[in-house]
């Protein structure tokens, strides 16, 4: 008996019952829908949390972070010092194990304005070069800051794309792109001069709405165009992107002299930085680089731990810890859903055996063996729990989207070919499940009660 | 030797408590190539019995033979695998699956005995052809009129070339004349040299066959009763013989 014919009458058995079929394959269909669009969302939050991990500065990015000191060192806490611009030197000569030390002052609660305009930057802090080497920017417009200005605490800024756009226009709103190397702008209501612009960051799915923009051709000039839009550049799957974008550099010495120094204004002006990153030279021998910056850090620090060392690793297996609870979770979902479709295909290929009893005595008289009308019955079972899959994928697409629209995080939910795979091939395997008491049953039908029964 | 063969077969069901001699101690040959019809009263075991020839079900005690092979001993697939290439069913509710087309019903026994596709439409359309249905291949069942339908259902019996075709009250849903055309086309088989079984409790279609089984109380009658046989009317008989186009 071939498995064509055997999946045709599969077909045919459940094409008369279309309606009933429809509704046992619901649960499937729920199941596969919830499965493939979890593991759709989860898969875009995974890519926008490797993406900012990118986006704030790679894998071998430490930060060097305060800590309240410990219990044991209690009585000392008051003469905890904190980050300063000692440990960076001192790191720099004392720790070669180390490939870029990076010092940065958060210029905090700062508002941007140039005339009418005004933004919120996501970072204004004053560093040193390294900070490019470390966060991974890249000036292309203009230059970054040289020794003269961090010597003399120069009142210039390098800014982000973002910046630009909300403080001199878009390029999508105005039709070009403003460089606005020069310009002057106020900081905190103090003038600053750009002097330069990093390039503009994005995600894979930004550049890739951009390239189709760039291939679809743009309307005439002076044809009616309706209102202008916002576009959201970068606000889809790449809030890390668009936060990068956001920032506002300005030599170290400047954030000190003309925010702290000027900003304290009893007392004596708070030294500490509010960040330190480093970079280590190999990351495979990132604990003994770590020890070493310890070993130093000891000694600037009197020997009070008033600092911790926080690794990408910590925060990407705290990422995949998060991941790996959502993917259960939704798992479990998804599971029990599938689970009751199950139920629901056993309870329907149940009632179908009952009704087809002289059918299958028929058959039996025919010469059909046991372990034909098995097959015959595990094979319509699957293809009720297949078909269910199929439709199950379909609606997974619409399903998709509205996820896409509610996703908290803004990025875009991906479906993979391996859910769908997965989604399917689990769905063929309660088929299998469901339909193996009814097939057992039939099977083991004697065929004269099969006749028999009216 | 007998084609086929039951000796002191008893078939003994067991319902609350109560002993049912369904059939009791039957001895019986039948030889390649006749003709037989099996009547008896309502409950007498006639069912039992052709379920019993027919391999569909296991006597509980006894033995039966077909073409040499002990049956009773048999496990459920070689019974499954005898049904299907050495015995025809034709049932009294031609038991067509409803939603297979005409052609597709009859190719069933062949998808059973593993015969390739082409092959079994060819034998299938030949087999319909031969019950003169050849122009109704694509109809479902429920299409058909009752002895259309037990003509599709001979097909059926036919096509895997059985040595033996058992019919169970083959006429008992048919009007008399279409009671006829069916008997006929048993006929021609049993000419044919088929061993050709019915089952009935009809005088009339019994006066046509050449040799009568009659049970009675799960027993082989020792004689025959004429009038259940339709023997007294004879006459009426040969004249319908006649006008099936059979020697008298
Ligand atoms: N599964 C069963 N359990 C109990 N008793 C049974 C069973 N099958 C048949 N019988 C009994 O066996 C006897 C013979 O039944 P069978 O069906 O062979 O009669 P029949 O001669 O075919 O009758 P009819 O002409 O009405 O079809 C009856 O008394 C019936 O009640
Ligand atoms: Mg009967």
């Amino acid at each position: 008996m071939n498995l064509i014919n055997t999946i045709v009458i599969g077909l045919k058995e459940i094409w008369a019952h279309k309606f009933r079929s429809l509704l046992t394959m619901f649960g499937i269909v729920l199941g596969v829908a919830s499965l493939v669009g979890m593991s759709a969302l989860i898969k875009g939050m995974e890519n926008g949390m490797r993406e900012s991990m990118v986006a704030m500065g790679g894998a071998d990015k430490v930060l060097l972070e305060a800590q309240a000191v410990p219990a044991y060192q209690d009585h000392l806490a008051d003469q905890a010092p904190g980050r300063t611009i000692r440990d960076v030197f001192a790191l720099r000569e004392g720790a070669p194990l180390l490939r870029v030390v990076s010092p940065e002052m958060t210029v905090p609660e700062v508002i941007l304005t140039r005339g009418e305009k005004a933004c919120d930057p996501s970072e204004c802090v004053g560093a040193w070069p390294e900070v490019l080497e470390m966060n991974l920017h890249t000036v292309e417009h203009g230059r970054f800051f040289n020794a003269i200005d961090e010597e003399r605490a120069h009142a210039v800024c390098v800014v982000g794309t973002g910046i630009r756009d909300a403080l001199f226009g878009s390029p999508d709103e105005i039709g070009r792109e403003i460089i606005p190397i020069g310009e002057k702008i106020q900081i905190g209501g103090q003038p600053f001069t750009i002097v330069g612009m990093f390039q503009h960051y994005m995600g894979e799915q930004e550049a890739k709405e951009r390239a189709l923009a760039r291939r679809t051709p743009k309307a005439e000039p002076g044809s009616f165009q309706g209102p202008k839009r916002q576009k959201g550049w970068g606000k889809r799957g790449g809030w890390a992107f668009s936060r990068k974008n956001m920032t506002v550099y300005m030599p170290l010495n400047t954030a000190w002299v003309r925010f702290r120094i000027a900003g304290d204004l009893d007392g004596i002006p708070d030294p500490r930085l509010s960040d330190i990153d480093i970079k280590v030279r190999d990351l495979s021998n990132l604990e003994a680089a770590l020890q070493q910056a310890r070993n130093v850090l000891l000694v600037t620090h009197n020997g009070i731990e008033d600092f911790n060392f926080r690794t990408q690793e910590n925060q990407v297996e705290s990422i995949n810890k998060q991941i790996e609870n959502a993917r259960m979770s939704g798992g479990i979902i998804a599971g029990i859903s599938l689970l009751v479709g199950g139920i629901g295909i056993m309870n329907i290929m149940l009632a179908s055996i009952n009704e087809r009893i002289r059918e299958i005595g028929t058959c039996k008289a025919l010469g059909a063996t046991g372990t034909e009308i098995f097959i015959q019955i595990i094979v319509e079972s699957v293809v009720l729990s297949i078909l269910g899959a199929l439709l199950g994928l379909l609606a997974s697409g619409g399903l998709v989207e509205v996820l896409g629209l509610i996703s908290p995080t803004g990025n875009t939910p991906v479906v993979t070919w391996q859910s769908q795979a997965i989604a399917v091939a689990f769905s063929a395997g309660v088929g299998i499940v469901a339909g193996l008491f009814p097939a057992v049953k039939a099977a083991r039908l004697s065929p004269i009660q099969a006749l028999r029964y009216e | 030797m007998a084609l086929l063969e039951l000796r002191n077969v008893s078939k003994i069901y067991h319902t609350g408590g109560e002993e049912i001699r369904a059939l009791d101690d039957v001895s019986l040959e039948l030889n390649n190539g006749e003709f037989i019809s099996i009547i008896g009263p309502s409950g007498s075991g006639k069912s039992t019995l052709m379920h019993i020839l027919g391999c569909l079900d296991l006597p509980t005690k006894g033995e039966v033979w077909l073409d040499g092979i002990n049956i009773s001993k048999a496990s459920q697939r070689e019974l499954a695998r005898v049904r299907n290439r050495t015995i025809g069913f034709v049932f009294q509710s031609f038991n067509l699956l409803p939603k297979l087309s005409v052609l597709q019903n009859v190719e069933l026994p062949m998808v059973y005995a593993g015969i390739g596709g082409s092959q079994r439409r060819e034998r299938a359309t030949a087999a319909l052809n031969l019950v003169e249905l050849g122009h109704r291949l694509k109809n479902r069942p429920n299409q058909l009129s009752g002895g259309q339908q037990q003509r599709v259902a001979i097909a059926r019996a036919l096509v895997n070339d059985p040595k033996i075709i058992l019919a169970d009250e083959p006429t008992g849903n048919l009007d008399t004349h279409t009671g006829e055309v069916i008997l006929n086309l048993f006929r021609q088989l049993s000419i044919q040299g088929r061993t050709v079984i019915l089952v009935t409790h009809n005088p009339e279609i019994a006066a046509v066959t050449p040799r009568r089984v009659e049970i009675r109380n799960g027993k082989v009658a020792e004689r025959v009763d004429e009038r259940l046989a339709g023997l007294h009317r004879q006459a009426a008989a040969a004249g319908m013989a006649a006008g099936l186009g059979v020697p008298g």
